[in-house]
């Protein structure tokens, strides 16, 4: 069910700032991509212009075509509700919904379309909590607040919301900035095993994540600060981290970056 | 009442070991600053608890004075002649009419203040939110005396009109009859009263939608859910018990409320079946119209009354309390 | 041909929309159907008009975009429109209580009225003024502030600082209580205290009343302000090695000391305002006193209540009713705007 991502021209602002600036690349299905990128280079921003979350933020707008199958995110009459239910997405920080147990936090994007029976529902949960490696930590107090679990736990347990809905598309933004070495690895092992389902995109400050994770790796840049971010080069990974075409990749990489 | 003293004035010897043991632990030295400055800060804490149990106790204490003299019942008789002798008067319309007056006024103005404050943090284009917000802020300061004032020479002669209709078409069901006596009627009260709690209602309301987490609304939104979805979702069960909070601090308004109720209401010592005649009575009402007049009895029995309110304003802020207390185990693990 | 059919090939993005101008052409339609209604109906009543129009429009709403959009999104506009007519219908009242204390105020405001008071003059003839009521409102809020500001605030520091045991919980939990105290149940309290002492009114005793009703909202606001100081300011002073006391003092109270301010100035803002303990407990006076420790004194808002209900309808009395309540409102809303300046000038770190 995964789908292609198509990008081209895409400039966002932050009302007359100008964030990233004519961006254009694809990603494929079943594939994990990693956008990387010193901070402040738009990587998130443009991230956040795939589901339509840029324009959540005030004075946020976006030029420019993205194409999902062949369908423009941005064209006239598309609902960025609908959009958000196909790109699903997990932040940086675990924001699991404090007031809601475990249970109702997966069931929480099922619910908004309504009728589901209570099995049905309860399978979903199950094979979504199963599905981010979760079911067996929290299978006995699913009817616990979610704010209760470890950083790692929670921001697991928000993978397991997102893709209970059965997105096509998972974006992932720092998913693991905040956690710790452990929780980090059981994160990315996660990764692995989802992009046999969805075609996954993740922001990473962390290389060696980027280069452990992905198949294929974007590179962005600033100018200078005030400047658009810009798309550098996007590659296999392994090419970029070995024999990357654009000096300024290298730079960053191997940290002779100013 | 006696026992309720008790319980009041019980807290600050008990826990005293308790507490000095944790504190100890806390503060890890005796500084001569830290000891004085802790001890300032908590005697000012069990002031607070000293005045309420003196409140308790000397309300109590004169009320038992009033009641003992009582040759109605208290609590059921229609009556009040306190300064009759020997004296008989009851409570009855008073808690009747104060009840009334506050529900109607939280029906009226909870919903409203809650969709306004969400118009104000998540529907009104920013340009005009932070304004409207800012006139609401000091609308909450308008003193009580004035909405009083206002209700009385503006508001009553408007609900002719409405009462009017309310009697053609639901006059049937008795409670919104209109005999059409002047409309100085509980449920004026009722609306002035609305009026009067909605802006702090809204208020406190506002602040905690505001507060609630952008992260929380970003992972509804990248579910798929529409903006009443949101606000369903992350909006409404992180601000519930500030929701509640706020009509109770409303309530508590509208309950001990004197100066609007005496100005509006013209009072009888008789609980009315309709809403929209005149008549019935609230307890802050009666105090502040009888007190003028009233002896030293007279007095007692109006302190007997008030300490009704003040049992009355206890209980309702302590089932507020327990309905917020539930809800910590979610919302607290979130802070 | 085909192109139009890839169109219509079921997309999971675009479901079908209203129009942006829908929500007024569905509230210009319920209108003019109401009014049509109303005129052939012969119903009088513009409240009929009004009601009908809005259940008209909701239903629309409804209909129209639960066909067209989904339930979804016709909930989501139901919610939006509601939150809009809300907002609306709570307007008429506040601006009708504003304009009305302001038109109506402004008559006989002037410096003879601030600076003269009613003596001898009767409650239905015009003349006189407030200054007697604004004198003992003063003296009265400053001195419940004096008594209330410092107990409130150490309360506070003792509930965020130190309070963990059951005597925390107990005083929390009573300030909670004390919040919702009627202000007529703390006059009540002190008139029992004056009834055993057999005192007679006098301007402190609205002044010990006042400072209840303003402790707890002290000590709730200052908590506040207190809690939202981080703790990694706490702890970067202790572990400087700076004593508690001193941390509380040089650290947390000056980084929060503009929202204290502010909720100090508007408990006053609030107090300065009741009434009820000050009808039981200073009476009122035409007269000058200014002395608050003897006799009955004036206050301003018991002046308005007494212009309304001593003035058997004179309009006079009324005419020095708004505009000691625009004297009231205008001292309240200046003591608002400075805290709020106040809090903007002093916390510009913690503004958001």
């Amino acid at each position: 069910m995964a789908k292609r991502i198509d990008v081209s021209g895409l400039t966002a602002y932050y009302g007359s700032h100008k964030a990233i600036e004519d961006i254009s690349m694809t990603v494929e299905p079943r594939s994990v991509t990693a956008f990387i990128g010193p901070s402040g280079c738009g990587k998130s921003t443009f991230l956040r212009t795939l589901n339509r979350m840029h324009e959540v933020t005030s004075g946020g707008r976006v030029e420019g075509k993205v194409l999902l199958d062949d369908e423009d995110l941005y064209g006239a009459g598309v609902d960025p509700v609908s959009v958000r239910r196909e790109v699903g997405m997990v932040f940086q920080r675990p924001n699991p919904f404090p007031t809601m147990s475990i249970f109702d936090n997966v069931a929480a994007g099922l619910r908004l379309n309504g009728s589901y029976k209570k099995g049905e529902l309860s399978d979903v949960v199950e094979k979504s909590l199963k599905g981010a490696n979760l079911w067996n930590e929290v299978k006995d107090r699913l009817n616990k607040p979610g704010s209760g679990l470890s950083g790692g736990q929670q921001q697991r347990l928000c993978i397991a919301r997102a893709i209970a809905v059965e997105p096509k598309v998972l974006l992932m933004d720092e998913p693991c900035s905040a956690l710790d070495p452990i929780s980090t690895l059981a994160i990315e092992d996660l990764i692995g095993e989802l992009k046999e389902r969805f075609t996954i995109v993740i922001v990473t400050h962390n290389m060696q994540q980027a280069a452990r994770v992905s198949d294929r790796t974007a590179f962005f840049n600033l100018a200078a600060v005030g400047q658009p971010g810009k798309l550098i080069e996007i590659d296999d990974t392994e090419r970029i981290f070995s024999n990357p075409s654009v000096q300024a990749t290298e730079d960053y990489i191997s940290g002779r970056f100013g | 009442m006696d026992i309720s003293t008790k319980n009041t004035e019980a807290p600050p010897p008990a826990p005293q070991p308790a507490v000095a043991q944790h504190k100890r632990a806390a503060r890890g030295s005796t500084r001569p600053g830290d000891r004085i400055f802790l001890g300032l800060s908590r005697g000012s804490g069990i002031f607070l608890l000293v005045i309420m149990a003196a409140i308790a106790v000397f309300l109590t204490y004169r009320a038992s004075l009033a009641i003992s003299k009582d040759e109605a019942n208290f609590l059921t008789a229609f009556e009040w002649n306190a300064t009759a002798v020997p004296p008989r008067f009851g409570i009855a319309v008073l808690a009747f009419g104060t009840v009334v007056s506050s529900i109607i006024a939280m029906v009226l103005a909870v919903p409203i203040a809650v969709a306004i404050a969400l118009f104000l943090t998540h529907y009104a284009p920013r340009r005009l939110s932070g304004p409207i917000a800012y006139v609401i802020d000091l609308l909450a300061a308008v003193p009580s005396i004035v909405y009083g004032l206002w209700g009385a020479l503006i508001l009553v002669p408007h609900m002719n009109g409405l009462f009017g209709w309310l009697n053609n078409y639901f006059g049937w069901t008795g409670i919104l009859s209109w005999e059409g006596g002047a409309p100085r009627s509980m449920l004026t009260v009722g609306i002035l009263l609305a009026i009067m709690i909605l802006p702090i209602v809204t208020n406190v309301s506002r602040e905690v939608f505001r507060q609630v987490p952008q992260m929380h609304e970003e992972a509804a939104l990248a579910l798929g859910a529409t903006r009443w979805e949101v606000v369903r979702m992350a909006v409404l069960p992180f601000g519930r018990s500030g929701v509640i909070s706020a009509s109770m601090l409303g309530l508590g308004r509208a309950l001990g409320e004197t100066m609007a109720v005496a100005t509006v209401l013209s009072p009888t010592f008789d609980i009315q079946a309709s809403l929209l005649n005149p008549g019935g009575g609230t307890f802050a009402q009666n105090i502040a119209s009888k007190f003028g007049e009233a002896t030293e009895q007279g007095r007692d029995a109006l302190i007997a009354s008030g300490l009704v309110l003040f049992v009355i304003t206890l209980l309702v802020n302590g089932a507020a309390r327990a309905i917020i207390a539930r809800r910590k185990e979610y919302s607290g693990a979130n802070a | 041909m085909s192109h139009a059919i890839t169109d219509k090939r079921p997309s999971t993005l675009r479901g079908a929309s209203l129009p942006k101008w829908s929500p007024y052409a569905f509230a210009a339609c319920s209108v003019a159907v109401a009014i049509g209604i109303g005129v052939a109906a012969g119903l009088s009543s513009k409240i009929q008009w009004g009601l009908i129009a809005a259940v008209l429009f909701v239903v629309i709403t409804y209909g129209v975009a639960a066909r067209v959009e989904g339930r979804r999104q016709a909930k989501d506009r139901i919610a939006t429109s509601f939150v809009w007519v809300a907002f609306l219908i709570a307007l008429v009242p506040l601006v009708s209580l504003v304009w009305v204390t302001v038109s109506r105020g402004v008559k006989v405001l002037d410096v003879y009225f601030l600076t003269h008071s009613m003596g001898v003059v009767a409650d239905s003839e015009p003349g006189g003024g407030i200054y007697a009521a604004i004198l003992g409102s003063l003296e009265q809020v400053a001195l419940a502030t004096l008594i209330a500001a410092p107990i409130g605030v150490l309360t506070a520091i003792y509930l965020v600082e130190y309070g963990r045991g059951s005597l925390a919980r107990a005083i929390t939990f009573f300030v909670d209580v004390m919040t919702g105290i009627p202000s007529i149940v703390a006059g009540l309290f002190i008139l029992s205290l004056m009834l055993i002492f057999e005192m007679q009114p006098f301007g402190f005793a609205g002044s010990l009343a006042l400072a209840i009703l303003m402790m707890p909202i002290v000590v709730r606001s200052t908590e506040e302000m207190l809690k939202l100081v981080p703790n990694e300011l706490r702890e970067a002073s202790l572990a400087l090695g700076v004593p508690k006391w001193r941390t509380i003092l040089k650290v947390v109270l000056p980084t929060s000391l503009g929202g204290i301010t502010t909720g100090i100035m508007l408990a006053i803002a609030r107090i300065a305002g009741e009434t009820a303990p000050v009808l039981l407990l200073v009476w009122g006076n035409p007269f000058i006193n200014a002395n608050p420790f003897e006799g009955a004194q004036a206050s301003l808002p018991l002046y308005i209540y007494q212009q309304y209900a001593n003035s058997s309808g004179s309009g006079a009395a009324y005419d020095r009713a708004w505009a000691a309540s625009l004297t009231l409102i205008a001292f309240v809303m200046i003591l608002n705007l400075v805290a709020r300046g106040i809090a903007r000038w002093k916390a510009p770190k913690t503004g958001r």
